[in-house]
């Protein structure tokens, strides 16, 4: 099997790293070496590390950077990145920082990662601001592309409220979505949710439904 | 359709604090608050105000200091740290009777501390942090829409009250996200006051107003602070919150604010189904404290327990409001540790004296 590698990228606050997080336990779950690297240099807060122990224990290798949750505020990334590329994995997936400015991170390894057969997803929620329209998730989309130096492949919905979130939510603004791919020349790949919220997409989408189990969320919340 | 959005409880302040009409920002970047300047810096231009990026903490609360001196509806938000060093600017804002609103998303301290979310300062917000008898009004929401609900309040106080006025969450309620909505932020209360004290200039219509806190005579000082004393105490009376939970047949009653009152809810519901007839009290105001329901329920209580992330502040505004009337004991974890209701259960066990 040949190496594949999949960035997953958008605005913060998005859904990035919970749905990177389900996608690498999803390829472990189909047999694949799976790894995933915490390539955040934003946000200190909910982060892959979160998921460790979930991620560990569907033997997927977890790479994140030294300072993730041990309350140093620099951004830095670990040389161990470079194992997600030399490695024999089948599956490397890299989940990026919110916007251009966490998109910055991957733009180094950029001619390494055309090597291999590869994927950017933008992940997408049009219940946050500032992502809302058709033209705000174009701007992202380039305002990414710019910084990382990779084209986006595909966009995900992951449009939701947390927990209040139904599957009307999650296709309120869907035609904006799918208009931003038109116009980018690129498909929508994913309508993501919870069980519930997935289960009740209608037929044509279904094909197209990734469930996502929560694991960055506290089990106070 | 929903008219909710999904944010982060930084940007809902930032857009709550907009929509209210707050037209002025200045601050300086630092963990965990940063996205509510982020979001300053791409919003409030666009509704026709300022955001500006001060040099530092000092120079963002004195451009504050001047703003609201000329009557304008103005904010700065920062993290503990950055609180220590805007406290001189609250202190002055607060001895020339202007308006304003401070936002606190709480890091673990001191020093640098960390960069997960604590309560550690609520002594600091509570008690002074700057000098002077002054005190703001110090609102803890527990919620992202209770943050959003609670910045259009907060502005509307300030305004009354011609005070300073603190927002206080931590980290976590400044990183996490939930659904929101902004239909009860109103552009400010229809009742407040005329600004007419503001330096917005005389047009050859008024004598001209001075903003000072400088009294070098001590009998003027000592009857403007005392007249400020007297405002205290009418905001004693009007403005305390508190959200009382489970507490009319409860036995023993939690007290805390902010994310720990989430954690500790949690953990009511799991004593409660195990047969504890367990409450909370959920100080809304740190200042005003809610003294009276707590004095209340002290006199009916066999004990009260105090969760907070820190070593141990507010259970000394608990202890002194239950006036010996119940034992209150403290749990608490700190650094940026959050609590998990596991733990909290175990010492509210241990104050009972062990399982049922």
């Amino acid at each position: 099997m040949s190496k594949k590698i999949t960035v997953f990228t958008g605005h913060y606050g998005s859904g990035k790293t919970e749905i990177a997080v389900n996608f690498a336990l999803a390829e472990a779950a189909k047999g694949k070496k799976t790894v995933i690297c915490d390539m955040d240099v934003v946000n200190p807060y909910f982060r892959t590390k979160d998921a460790q122990k979930r991620l560990e224990k569907a033997g997927v290798r977890l790479i994140c950077p030294e300072f993730a949750n041990s309350n140093v505020d620099l951004p830095s990334l670990p040389g161990e990145i470079n194992a997600a590329f030399d490695g024999d994995y089948d599956s490397a997936i890299l989940d990026l920082g919110g916007d251009d400015d966490g998109a910055i991170a991957v733009g180094q390894y950029h001619a390494r990662i055309q090597k291999f057969d590869h994927e950017m997803l933008v992940v997408a929620n049009l219940k946050r601001p500032l992502t809302e329209s058709k033209q705000e998730i174009i701007d992202m989309v380039r305002s990414i592309e710019s910084a990382s130096r990779l084209k986006a492949t595909a966009l995900i919905n992951n449009t939701n409220i947390s927990y209040e979130t139904t599957t009307e939510i999650l296709l309120e603004n869907a035609q904006e979505l799918e208009d931003a791919a038109q116009e980018l020349g690129i498909p929508v790949r994913f309508y993501t949710g919870v069980r519930d919220v997935v289960a009740n997409l209608p037929g044509e989408l279904k094909d197209k439904a990734f469930e996502l189990s929560l694991n960055l969320t506290p089990d106070w919340l | 359709m929903s008219d909710k959005v999904l944010m982060k409880g930084n940007e809902a302040l930032a857009e709550a604090a907009i929509r209210a009409n707050c037209r002025f920002f200045f601050g300086y970047p630092i963990t965990p608050q940063t996205e509510l300047a982020a979001y300053m810096a791409k919003k409030m231009p666009k509704a026709g105000g300022l955001f500006m990026q001060a040099e530092s903490e000092v120079a963002a609360i004195n451009m504050v200091y001047g703003a609201a001196g000329a009557g304008a509806r103005v904010m700065t938000s920062s993290s503990s740290p950055g609180i220590s060093l805007k406290s001189e600017g609250i202190s002055y804002i607060a001895g020339a009777d202007l308006p304003c609103l401070v936002v606190n998303i709480v890091r673990g301290g001191p020093g640098l501390g960390g960069i997960q979310p604590a309560q550690s300062d609520y002594f600091q917000a509570t008690k002074g942090g700057g000098h002077g008898d002054y005190h703001m009004v110090v609102l803890a929401p527990a919620s992202i829409q209770e943050i959003v609900d609670l910045t259009g309040e907060a502005f509307d106080i300030a305004d009354r009250y011609r005070t300073p006025v603190m927002i206080m969450g931590d980290g976590m309620l400044g990183q996490m996200m939930e659904p929101v909505t902004f239909e009860n932020v109103g552009k400010g209360a229809s009742d407040l006051p005329e600004k007419t004290w503001a330096t917005d200039g005389t047009h050859m219509k008024r004598k001209k107003n001075i903003i000072n806190s400088l009294y070098l005579q001590p009998e003027d000082l000592e009857k403007l602070v005392l007249e400020r004393e007297q405002r205290y105490q009418v905001i004693k009376e009007k403005e305390v919150r508190y959200e009382a939970s489970m507490i009319d047949d409860a036995e023993y009653v939690f007290v805390a604010y902010g994310t720990t009152a989430r954690i500790v809810k949690n953990a009511i519901k799991t004593l409660r189904a195990e047969g504890y007839k367990v409450g909370l009290i959920r100080p809304i105001t740190l200042f005003p404290f809610p003294e009276k329901i707590l004095a209340e329920t002290a006199k009916r209580v066999k004990g009260m327990l105090c969760v907070e992330m820190s070593t141990g502040q507010m259970v000394y505004d608990v202890r002194l409001a239950a006036n010996g009337a119940c034992p209150v004991e403290f749990f608490g974890r700190t650094g940026g540790v959050v609590p998990v209701p596991d733990e909290i259960i175990a010492s509210f066990k241990k104050m009972v004296g062990g399982d049922k």
